[in-house]
């Protein structure tokens, strides 16, 4: 009887122990959870600050006007332009 | 002392152990009374009271949408921001603390000494919406009182170019005009909040429940091309400003899709800084007004005219001198031209040759088509402040009304109306329903004219744009174009203005199969010229020609050189 009564007791320690650890890694692994959702949101939030930068940078208006006025681009003459088929088209009519 | 040591002896009554047992037993069962009330009857509240020390509610932020356009390109973007905000009373800040913080705030110190200086009151902001940065360096400066709260501002990259179209949000970031309003419960997010276990140190460490959860605001991708909303906004702006105009306004429309492809407004603001705006910037006149259109209605006369039998397009119709005299109203003609046929009355845009052939018609028949156009009836496209222009009941019209109702005076309709109405010359008849969202596909349309009628005017509107026409202007090196000049008096104090126009065009290409209409409207072009020939067909063949290659539409016309007009073959127009 005493016998049966120590391993109880062990296997209750055991199993207390057990509870305590798999708490506190529950704990960390939720404090890291915590953490890169909070990156996350601050990488949503760089995202769409990237954005609004990329819009700005790439904005048409400006575009046309480095084309045209530092690089000298100039959209080329109706005339010389040839409209191309692609052979795709020409299978699927 | 015998009897104490006597009394040892003596036996003690039953009754006393029992009583003291008794005692003992009922003060044990009180507790366990107790112990099982706690637990069972009052254990929900007690263990909110227990939860209440250790648990906190955090509210949880959510975005508003964004607003893309049809190639994902972003034109709307709110990102978070920082508001100062002070308890004056608190405040307790040296002077060098204070000219630090108003020189990060770009704040006048007197200013800011005042806002801090108001005790009276708990609570001042002083200073909202600034960039994260900055707020950081604020609270690195570390002034008691002072603290920040985190808020959303939007930003429009695109700035004026799609101010009129996005609309802008307040500061508290609801839409207050356009695509914002329109759109707001979809872009709107709601923020959420959840109940969670702090530490000591005041980190999370286990999540209870979420209370609510945090809907992050809808992105709305909008049919609107950036690159082609640039092209007509700078077009535009450049006409305006060359013609010393009031203001401006054009549409394109896709024709198959009916999608809103550009829409702009001259003049226009920065949405990004509104300080000092008024009514005129910030009309969305394409939408919000409307204006009697001129002879950019003509087509429609003649269509009602072809649809009931009345005329063929080489029907002849004499229109001299150039004057017809009604009651006392007499309608000219800039240009008299004589005997001609239908579709030389749209060529030359003659407003004697239009008048004759509605008051051939039945007044109904004039007015179920214009009905059926969607004249006088708001677009629905949940546009807020969407005009419907004014249509008159048939049975009110007069003979001269209805002889000038034919090239478009006594009827106003917005620029938009206007674009849609002439889908139906490029949809051989169908009329294209109206969208600012992207659907990417062909729309089914609601049948106004037959196909034959729609076609044979949409050739006469070729012939307009030809020389001998009043837009040759508007014409585009290899491609097919199709349109209709517009120049109408303003009217003024219930009658017309002598000397203020409106100068307008509305055309499609390319004409084998139409792809994009696009309606330009400019308003008082002052700089000598106002022939909508010459002033808004110009501004018609820039965006169109960019479309088209833009879109990458094929060629249906050899790619020649368009010799310039010259001054005699412009026809002049009437109205």
């Amino acid at each position: 009887m005493a016998k049966l009564n120590l391993l109880l007791l062990l296997v209750l320690l055991a199993c207390a122990l057990g509870l305590v650890t798999s708490q506190h890694h529950q704990r960390k692994l939720f404090a890291e959870l915590e953490r890169e959702n909070a990156r996350a949101r601050e990488l949503d939030i760089e995202y769409g600050q990237l954005q609004l930068e990329a819009s700005t940078w790439g904005l048409h208006a400006r575009v046309a006007r480095i084309a045209a006025g530092s690089l000298g681009l100039a959209a080329p003459d109706p005339r010389r332009v040839r409209v191309v088929e692609l052979p795709a088209q020409e299978t699927a009519r | 002392m015998n009897t104490a040591a006597a009394s040892i002896y003596v036996r003690l009554p039953a009754w006393r152990a029992r009583f003291v047992l008794a005692v003992l037993v009922a003060g044990f069962a009180v507790l366990a009374g107790r112990s099982v009330h706690l637990q069972t009857l009052d254990t929900a509240f007690l263990q909110g009271k227990g939860e209440a020390r250790y648990s906190r509610v955090l509210q949880v932020p959510a975005t508003r949408g964004r607003i893309l356009d049809r190639h994902g390109d972003a034109l709307a973007i709110s990102t978070p921001v920082k508001s100062v905000w002070a308890i004056p009373e608190d405040v307790k800040a040296s002077p060098e603390q204070l000219r630090s913080l108003a020189s990060l705030l770009g704040m006048d110190r007197g200013e800011l000494a005042r806002r801090i200086g108001d005790t009276e009151r708990d609570f001042v902001y002083l200073k909202r919406q600034i960039p994260p940065e900055a707020g950081d360096r604020v609270a690195a400066l570390g002034i008691p009182g002072v603290y920040q709260q985190r808020e959303f501002r939007r930003y429009y990259p695109g700035g004026e170019t799609t101010a009129h179209v996005l609309g802008f949000t307040g500061v508290d970031d609801a839409g207050q005009e356009g695509v914002e309003l329109a759109f707001e419960s979809s872009l709107r997010g709601t923020p959420g909040s959840r109940r969670v276990i702090k530490d000591r140190l005041g980190r999370v460490v286990e999540d209870i429940e979420s209370i609510r959860v945090a809907e992050d605001g809808r992105d709305l991708q909008l049919a609107l091309d950036g690159k082609l909303q640039s092209l007509a906004f700078g077009a535009l702006k450049e006409t305006v400003r060359a013609h010393r105009a009031r203001a401006g306004a054009i549409v394109a429309l896709d024709a198959r899709s009916g999608e809103v492809l550009a829409l702009a407004n001259v003049p226009a603001y920065n949405p990004n800084s509104r300080t000092g705006l008024g009514g005129p910037q910030l009309r969305n006149r394409a939408i919000t007004d409307t204006f009697e259109p001129g002879s950019t209605l003509k087509p429609f006369t003649v269509a009602a005219a072809l649809e009931l039998g009345r005329v063929t397009p080489q029907t002849v119709i004499d229109t001299a001198p150039g004057r017809l005299t009604m009651a006392s109203y007499t309608i000219r003609d800039a240009h008299p031209g004589g005997a001609m046929t239908v579709a030389q009355v749209i060529q030359k845009s003659s407003n004697v040759g239009a008048a004759k052939i509605a008051l051939a018609l039945p007044r109904e028949e004039m007015h179920a088509l214009y009905r059926r156009l969607g004249f006088g009836a708001a677009p629905q496209l949940g546009f807020p402040g969407e005009a419907g222009g004014r249509v008159r009941e048939a049975k009110t019209w007069r003979p001269i009304e209805q002889a000038t109702m034919a090239y478009g005076h006594g009827i106003s309709v917005s620029l938009l109306q206007l674009a849609r109405a002439y889908t139906v010359f490029a949809r051989d008849g169908e009329l294209a329903p109206l969208t600012l969202v992207k659907t990417g596909m062909p729309a089914a349309g609601r049948r106004v004219l037959s196909g034959e009628t729609a076609r044979a005017v949409r050739a006469m509107l070729e012939l307009a744009v030809q020389p001998g026409g009043t837009a040759p202007r508007a014409r585009v090196a290899g491609w097919r174009v199709a349109g209709k000049t517009g120049t109408a008096h303003k009217q003024e104090n219930g009658g017309y203005a002598a000397h203020k126009y409106i100068s307008s065009f509305v055309g499609l290409a390319p004409a084998s199969d139409p792809r994009l209409v696009i309606a330009v409207m400019i308003d008082e072009p002052s700089a000598g010229q106002y022939y909508g020939g010459a002033v808004a067909a110009p501004v018609f063949a820039q965006v169109m020609q960019g479309a088209l290659r833009l879109l990458a539409v094929p060629h249906d016309a050899p790619l020649e050189p368009i010799p310039l007009p010259g001054e005699g073959e412009e026809a002049g127009e009437s109205t």
